[in-house]
């Protein structure tokens, strides 16, 4: 099996989580679809470290973030697929 | 994995096993503190709990002070205590309470006689429990002898994928055992409360649960100058990649795995409602979560961290496990139970919780924690208003 660089919770989610220590602007990312035990592949756009959320998909101001296959909060900036996911572009909806 | 049927523990005089055989020397307020841990320097095998509270306070407040301090010292892992304060009725309170349970236990109050004599006599009584619990021998006893509390800490993403849910796992393969079980970190579940609530086994759980949610939730809205954004996510959470208290929460909520709770505790209270998990009203400050899951009568304490939380307390052993690899190497004195290959898809979550199961019964039978062995003992009462 390829290594895993990306892990996804739910198939419904729209982010995945880096596991490996960074991944970087082209790199071709496998992903771990535990719900599932799934596989795909995302092209990263941007650093991101372990740990970090990556878009899976294009998203737009408004729309809401899908993780462990429910509402984590909304997009506040539009982020394209292979996008960097944090507190830059995404926010709570509870404040 | 077969999972172990017993462990070595140390039977009480009230039924409960302990994982330890403390001797506690506790004060009941912050200005017997310099008398307690004379006491615990002049005789050996006796532990000081000092902390800053215990005067002036008053109404709930005050009864939750009670409530840990006579938790503290019926825990199990407390095989006898002496209580000092500085007047004689509070401390008479506790003594009495924790009489009880039928462990030695003593009281001294200062007033009247000064600090150098009350050390005196405190040290002549710490000195007869001391060697009275050193007699104590670990003994056989049933895994559902075990109360595990769970509380995670310093998360970051790792933490809902794979450390949380390995605690998740181990609940899942304990419950049908008959242990009891807790978790907590009322703010934390922040975002996922309509999904905790659920996980109640009664409407009556889930009612309960939701309205400790709710009045949690209005003292925020109430109290907070604008939210809460600077403290949850904390600074960690984010450097770890947790971006929304909303996140934070779900993979929280990763811990109990697929069990239900069966009754919500107000904070520090002791279940009455026999085996299986409960869910208790606390802070998601490590060292006072902990410190209420302890009053509360839990003997062993499963604690999952992303970016590497430190946290020990006196009397409960805390178990860390991460599946940060960064942290697992960064951090190791302070790592129990590595699970970052599963991460690497090197291990299952399966193989995680039997992982966890197994380091839990070597520490119930007396292993060292790493916290213990790094001498951390934090006693952190919970205040829920200002004093008088």
């Amino acid at each position: 099996m390829a290594s895993t660089d990306i892990i996804i919770h739910d198939k419904k989610d729209n982010v995945g989580v880096v596991v490996i220590e960074k991944v970087a602007p082209n790199q071709t990312c496998n992903c771990w679809i535990m719900e599932g035990d799934g596989s795909t592949t995302v092209e990263a756009k941007n650093d991101v470290p372990l740990g970090h959320k990556l878009a899976l998909v294009d998203l737009n101001e408004g729309d809401t973030i899908i993780k462990y296959g429910h509402d984590i909060g909304k997009v506040v900036k539009a982020i394209k697929k292979g996008e960097h996911v944090h507190v830059h572009n995404v926010k709570t909806k509870k404040w | 994995m077969e999972i172990p049927k017993s462990f070595l523990g140390y039977k009480r005089e009230n039924g409960r096993v302990g994982t330890r055989n403390h001797v506690i020397i506790l004060p009941v307020d912050d200005i017997s503190n310099a008398c307690a841990e004379a006491v615990s320097n002049n005789i050996k095998g006796t532990i000081a709990l000092p902390h800053s509270y215990g005067r002036l306070q008053f109404g709930a407040d005050l009864e939750l002070h009670f409530k840990t301090m006579i938790g503290t010292a019926k825990n199990p892992n407390v095989a006898a205590a002496i209580i000092i304060g500085i007047e004689p009725k509070w401390t008479k309170r506790i003594v009495d309470e924790v009489a009880k349970t039928g462990k030695p236990v003593e009281g001294f109050s200062i007033e009247g006689a000064g600090d150098i004599e009350t050390i005196m006599k405190a040290s002549k009584k710490a000195q007869e429990f001391s060697i009275w619990a050193s007699e104590k021998q670990r003994e056989e006893c049933p895994v559902s002898d075990l109360w595990i509390s769970v509380k995670c800490g310093e998360s970051d993403t790792t933490s809902g994928l794979a450390s949380n849910p390995t605690v998740g796992n181990l609940m899942d393969k304990l419950e049908p055992l008959g242990v009891h079980l807790c978790f907590g970190e009322t703010s934390e579940l922040t975002g996922a409360e309509q999904v905790c609530a659920k996980r109640g086994k009664t409407k009556e759980a889930q009612d309960k649960f939701m309205k400790t949610w709710s009045d949690y939730n209005d003292f925020i809205l109430k109290e907070a100058t604008d939210d809460l954004s600077e403290s949850q996510p904390t600074a960690g959470n984010i450097a770890g990649g947790l971006t929304t208290i909303e996140e934070k929460a779900f993979g929280n909520f990763q811990k109990i795995g697929s069990v239900q709770y069966i009754d919500v505790l107000t904070p520090a209270e002791e279940p009455q409602k026999g085996p299986g998990l409960y869910f208790m009203d606390t802070s998601s400050a490590a060292a006072e979560c902990v410190t209420l899951q302890a009053a509360g009568g839990f003997n062993i304490h499963l604690f999952p961290t992303g970016q590497g939380n430190i946290i020990g307390n006196p009397i409960e052993p805390v178990i860390k496990l991460t599946a940060n690899p960064l942290t697992a190497v960064k951090m190791k004195e302070h790592i129990d139970v590595d699970v970052s290959k599963i991460l690497s898809r090197e291990m299952n979550l399966d193989q995680a919780g039997d992982e966890l199961i197994k380091a839990t019964i070597r520490v119930a039978n007396g292993r060292y924690t790493c916290a213990e062995a790094l001498g951390h003992k934090e006693f952190v009462m919970t205040k829920l208003y200002r004093s008088a």
